[in-house]
Order: structure tokens, then sequence, then C-alpha cells
């Protein structure tokens, strides 16, 4: 699993990777997780659904992450705009 | 007798320093101030680019094959609303466009609702500047359109059409939508590949 991180300027950064099924690397997406959200971001999965249909997910804590998603999505939270 | 120079010439020059250093450190403070913003702010368009081509595939690797040639072609993203339209519940969309605000419409009629004033600004500025690039920020959309609407609706500052995007130029993007989504499906009736559109 990969955390991107989107950033002005640059695109995406690849922020943290690990692989869910290993415990250490398990803990520590889970801090970083957690460290992204408390930053102000908001994460979001893209999902496929059936007839070709994608969406993404928005999740608020690491273990509504899908164990099978590839990536998560990190991005600045949304603000009104003028 | 130079020993008495001497020893005068150092004591006017410290006074001197008393007088002007603060001053000199204060100009050299600023000057390097200026330096570093313009290092920071300086726009760089080979660096900009490059952000903006990961964010294209970016984008690319989320959305369908439609939404992604919809982008590429017209310049905005459809994304079907799922709440209850208040009133009738009737069907309605958005278009997404990069860095503008997101418009509402009823599908059927065309009839333009609202727009949803929304940004995603990165308070860490990396690079002297909070906007993500165009495609970023249309994923961001996205993202937060598909994954909760509610959420990203109640967030944004919401207007009247033509607030800060034509009307005409909603409607004229409409039309081509429509006349870009007869095009692919002749183009799939036939089994034609995905022959380029005049939408403009």
């Amino acid at each position: 699993m990969r955390f991107l991180q989107m950033k002005p300027g640059h695109g995406e950064v690849v922020i943290a990777e690990g692989d869910v099924e290993l415990p250490e690397e398990e803990r520590l997406l889970v801090e970083e997780f957690r460290r992204q959200l408390e930053a102000g971001l908001w994460a979001a999965v893209p999902v496929a659904q059936s007839g070709g249909r994608r969406e993404a997910r928005m999740v608020q804590s690491f273990a509504e992450v899908p164990r099978d998603a590839e990536r998560v999505i990190f991005f600045p939270r949304a603000a009104g705009g003028s | 007798m130079l020993l008495a120079l001497g020893a005068s010439a150092i004591v006017a020059i410290a006074l001197l320093f008393d007088l002007v250093g603060p001053r000199l450190t204060e100009l050299w403070a600023r000057h390097r101030a200026r330096a570093r913003r313009n290092g920071e702010l300086g726009f760089d368009p080979g660096r900009e680019l490059r952000a903006e081509q990961r964010a294209r595939e970016l984008l690319r690797s989320c959305v369908n094959d439609e939404e992604w040639a919809m982008y590429r072609e017209l310049g905005f993203i459809r994304v079907w609303g799922t709440r209850q339209h208040p009133g009738n519940g009737a069907e309605y969309a958005y278009l997404i466009y990069p860095h503008r605000p997101i418009v509402a419409y009823l599908a059927q009629t065309g009839r333009l609702l609202s727009e949803y004033c929304v940004t995603f600004p990165d308070e860490t500025r990396p690079y002297g500047s909070s906007r993500l690039p165009d495609s970023d920020d249309v994923l961001a959309k996205w993202m937060a359109l598909t994954g909760d609407e509610e959420r990203l609706i109640e967030t944004a500052n919401m207007h009247l059409p033509g607030r800060q995007i034509d009307p005409a130029q909603v409607s004229r993007d409409l039309w081509r939508l429509a006349r870009w989504e007869r095009a692919r499906l002749r183009d799939a009736a036939t089994g034609a590949g995905p022959a380029p559109v005049d939408v403009s």
C-alpha cells in the first residue's frame, strides 16, 4: 500500500509505502495515516465499481481503508472559495 | 605617535560601527529575505509543467476511461449527483473545471442550478504557492464529490449561476458534452475506435 500526497508545484509525492500484512509496516502506515489527518489533510481511496464506474471512498481512519487498497491519496482539506 | 594614531583609528572605527552597524545588519537581512523570497516564489514553468504531467497521470489512473477522455478533450469532468434534488427529485450533475467553481445543473433540461466555490489550499506552500496543479485540483474535487458529496457541498460557498463562470460558456460546454457523447455512442455502435471529435 502506498500513501500519496498532492503537493503544489510537484504533483503527488510518495510519503509512505508498506505491506499491511506485515505488522511492523502496518504500524508505520497507521502512524503516518494519523499524522497526515492531524495535519489537516483529507484521505481518499480510489475504487472501481461494477460497470467500469470509478469513485473515491473518503476515509477518516486507517481501519476504513480496504485491506487490498493499493494507494491512499492525501490532499488538502476543502475550503470555501470566493 | 604612531601608537596614538592607531589607537585613535581603532576607536573611531568602533564608534563608526556602532553608528552604522545596525543599519548594515538590517540591510543585509532584507537582502537575504528578498533573495529567499525570489527563490521560492519565482515561477518555474518547467517545474509547473512536470507537476501538471504528474497530476494528469494520477487523475488518469483514478477516473474511468470516459471521464479521462472527457477531461482530455473537453477540459472538464461531469459527475452525477447522488443526493435527492430538492423539489422534483430530477437528475442533476456537476461540471468540474480546474481551479474554477463546480457548476451544478439539471441533466434533462441543462438548467444551471448553482456554482460551488471550493479550493484545496496547501498552506505549507512548498514552492511559495498553495495552489495544486490543475489536474490535482480536478482530482481533489472528483474524489470529494464521488466520496462524500454532502460534505463537499456543505463546505463550498454556494452562489447563483453566473457569478464566476459565464452561463453562456457552461451552456456551450453542455452542448459540446452532448455532442461528444453522441459521437462516442456512434463509435461504440459501429465498433470504430474513439475518433477525435471536433467539439470546439
